[in-house]
């Protein structure tokens, strides 16, 4: 008899935890086709690597990922995605966007949708103030250009600087974020050079012999990562400017962990300021790392994209946790006001007032490895940096009227 | 369809007075696109995006395939359109929708004249470079006055009026948007279909086939070209003008190289120099385009590309140019 009960109430119980077995199902956006292949891709490395790393953190959930190519940055592919993942697929979550002005124009659907959408990396400082469904868990572009600024002035004791930036929003956000703090702790920017666009790698000879005459202290540069980046820094070796003893810095997008290896010697002393590279000394990053080098190669590296990614998940399964599954939209942004996770990148949280990240910044150096390959060294880190762009109220970050 | 006896019975002027001839078969695209409306309420915004680009495509045929124009730049007009209403919107000058095609219609017309009025004087290779270039000065200037375009990230939420005052611009749910489009989708067609059977338009195929001589012949080549290039920069502002109402959004996109260059590939694909050519082609391309990249997000192009491949050395003349191909044999017959 007694058996019997014990087995119908573990029947019971089974049941009941079946039943409770509640799947969560996400949409995630991002370009996995064309230029922005390759960045769609550590999105997706990013979200797989968290579904293995942490398979105990989500039962007894089930998550169901559904992918949307978002194709290119014009705008209207991300948002006919988002509009049907939301119609269509009815999905409890969106998460994703590589592009800024993807997650710009999917803002209103989102918004007419009432679902938690979780930027992983679209780094345009307003865009959280665009949805009250926004939660962000990569970076602003604000973030290192601001730690920069204060890094530079500081710890490089520059007195002057020269920034020279790529004419698109990232550079004009990275030069604006820099530029005020740099000048708040002393620094004078004596010289603002736009070198050409993002599209092409234009010849930067002319613009570092401009800054070269000029003789700042230190030069900050925001161009795209990869080519841009490499035919900086080759530049700025071949003009012979680090023996005329200007330093270049940048944000580190510059150095992004795909493109590192690729720049080469001439990127060594590079010194940027990034909230996560892939050399980071910290417990949780070396299992990410090493789990990603098991599953896509030796040569294969996560990058910010990946991590913010991996956070992204992160979040969206601690709000799926504390609302079981239901996901109810104002439960999940309640879930994750002030949430504190310990990541990859070093300890995050989700600042409660703007719903952007709140992180550590790290000041690093290119550095030559034993193994023959390029790594970053850690100088110094910046503790709990939010955007200074929202802290400050800078222009469209400044909240409506 | 009651047939008005033609009293004749040379066959030239049979076959002239038959060819424009309204056909009940004509009518069939405007029932699958209200079919749609119905049958398929979720796919709404993709829907929307489609006619968009058939009627994008309309304006690239009639300067490319019935005049021969040969451009690469035709999103500068789309653009012009589409930042038109963007501009005004953001800057809350006009939001009425209707009013707001004109205006961008206008805007876009003036821009194709005026560009028109350069450009036309050369053609092929040194034509096509010249309208790329355009579009990417262009580009350049909306990408330079971030001020009042936005620059990169564009002009986003634009503040556009419900429909005559009622019907609401839902960003979830875009009914309205799609019957508005397909409204404005078949005015324009109705407009070019008159004027592509008109004298005029049949004076352009003549350009289109021998410039030498239609001037031979004292017809006035470039004025007319001009004329053609302007209208069709005009239907082409309308088409990004919807675009920019519809997204309630404009970026750098709509003036981009990828935009031209997909409806260059629409209009190849579906027959250029035939009025449903632009319908075929924006249909076959969008719906494989979608669905493909829906069912695999990261290999869709091969699929697409192999499309591509085989229209271009099996079709030459694209989807409607293969099917006369097969029909040929029977209309034959059905002649003797």
């Amino acid at each position: 008899m007694i058996k019997r009960i014990l087995a119908a109430s573990a029947a019971l119980a089974l049941s009941a935890a079946l039943a409770q077995a509640q799947s969560v199902k996400i949409g995630l956006v991002a370009p996995f086709t064309g230029i922005g292949a390759e960045l769609g891709q550590q999105i997706d490395r990013g979200v797989e690597q968290y579904l293995k790393l942490n398979a105990d953190k989500i039962k007894p959930l089930q998550l169901k990922i559904i992918k949307r190519d978002d194709k290119n940055p014009s705008g209207a592919d991300s948002k006919i995605a988002v509009q049907e993942l939301l119609t269509q697929e009815n999905v409890d979550a969106l998460a994703g966007w590589i592009y800024s002005p993807n997650a710009i124009a999917s803002a209103p659907v989102v918004t007419a949708g009432k679902k938690l959408a979780v930027i992983m990396n679209a780094g345009t400082a307003h865009i959280t103030t665009m949805s009250p469904y926004f939660v962000r868990t990569s970076f602003s572009m604000w973030h290192a250009g601001y730690a920069m600024g204060e890094a530079a002035a500081k710890q490089l004791k520059a007195k002057t600087a020269i920034v020279g930036y790529s004419d698109f929003p990232p550079g004009k956000d990275s030069l604006a974020a820099f530029k005020r703090s740099f000048e708040a702790n002393g620094g004078k920017v004596i010289d603002e050079i736009p070198m050409g666009g993002a599209g092409q790698v234009p010849d930067f000879t002319p613009f570092l012999q401009r800054a070269k005459d000029k003789k700042p202290d230190v030069l900050f540069v925001f161009v795209p990562a990869g080519d841009h980046a490499l035919a900086v820094t080759k530049t700025y070796g071949a003009l012979g400017m680090k023996d005329a003893g200007i330093k270049l810095i940048g944000p580190g997008d510059i150095t992004q962990d795909i493109k590192l290896q690729a720049m080469g010697d001439a990127a060594v002393g590079l010194i940027t300021m990034h909230h996560y590279n892939a050399d980071l000394d910290n417990a949780e990053n070396k299992k990410f790392v090493a789990a990603w080098k098991k599953d896509y190669g030796p040569d294969s590296t996560p990058d910010f994209i990946a991590v913010g990614a991996y956070d992204g998940m992160a979040a969206i399964v601690h709000a799926a946790q504390a609302t079981k599954g239901k996901m109810d939209a104002d439960a999940a942004l309640k879930a994750l006001a002030g949430w504190k996770y310990n990541s990859p990148r070093g300890p995050i949280s989700i600042d409660p007032e703007t719903r952007d990240i709140i992180m550590n910044e790290y000041l690093v150096e290119v550095v030559k490895g034993k193994d023959g390959k390029l790594h970053q060294k850690l100088l110094g880190k910046i503790d709990n940096v939010k955007d200074a762009c929202k802290a400050e109220k800078v222009g469209p970050c400044a909240p409506k009227s | 369809m009651s047939a008005t006896p033609v009293r004749s019975d040379n066959p030239a002027a049979l076959a002239l007075a038959v060819r424009h001839r309204f056909r009940l078969a004509e009518t069939l695209p405007w029932l699958l696109a209200l079919a749609f409306y119905f049958a398929f309420p979720r796919y709404l915004g993709f829907g929307t995006e489609l006619l968009i680009t058939v009627l994008f495509a309309i304006s690239l045929d009639l300067a490319l395939g019935y005049a021969g124009i040969v451009t690469l730049g035709h999103a500068a007009f789309f653009g012009a359109g589409a930042y038109t209403v963007g501009m005004l919107a953001k800057h809350e000058i006009w939001t009425e929708p209707v009013s707001g095609l004109f205006i961008a219609a206008a805007v876009a017309g003036a821009v194709g004249f005026a560009s028109g009025l350069v450009l036309l004087r050369t053609t092929g290779l040194t034509l096509l470079m010249l309208t790329l270039c355009t579009m990417g000065l262009l580009e350049e200037i909306a990408n330079m006055a971030a001020e009042v375009t936005g620059g990169f990230d564009g002009l986003d939420s634009l503040p556009i009026k419900p429909l005559f005052g009622i019907f609401e611009f839902n960003p979830l749910y875009p009914y309205t948007q799609y019957l508005y489009v397909l409204g404005v989708l078949l005015v324009c067609f109705i407009f070019v279909r008159t004027l592509v059977y008109s004298p005029y338009g049949h004076s352009l195929t003549g350009m289109r086939e021998n410039t030498l001589r239609m001037h031979a012949v004292g017809a006035p080549v470039r004025m007319r070209l001009i004329v053609c290039y302007t209208i069709s920069a005009a239907i082409a502002g309308v088409a990004g003008a919807l675009w920019a109402q519809a997204n309630a959004y404009v970026n750098l996109s709509v003036l981009g190289l990828d935009r031209a260059a997909t409806v260059l590939i629409v209009l190849v694909l579906g027959g250029y120099g035939r009025l449903y050519g632009g319908i075929i082609g924006a249909v076959a391309y969008m719906v494989l385009a979608h669905f493909l990249s829906k069912a695999y997000p990261t290999a869709w192009q091969l699929g697409l590309g192999l499309l591509l491949v085989a229209i271009a050395l099996f079709a030459r003349g694209g989807i409607l140019g293969m099917v006369d191909n097969l029909t040929r044999p029977y209309k034959e017959r059905k002649a003797q």
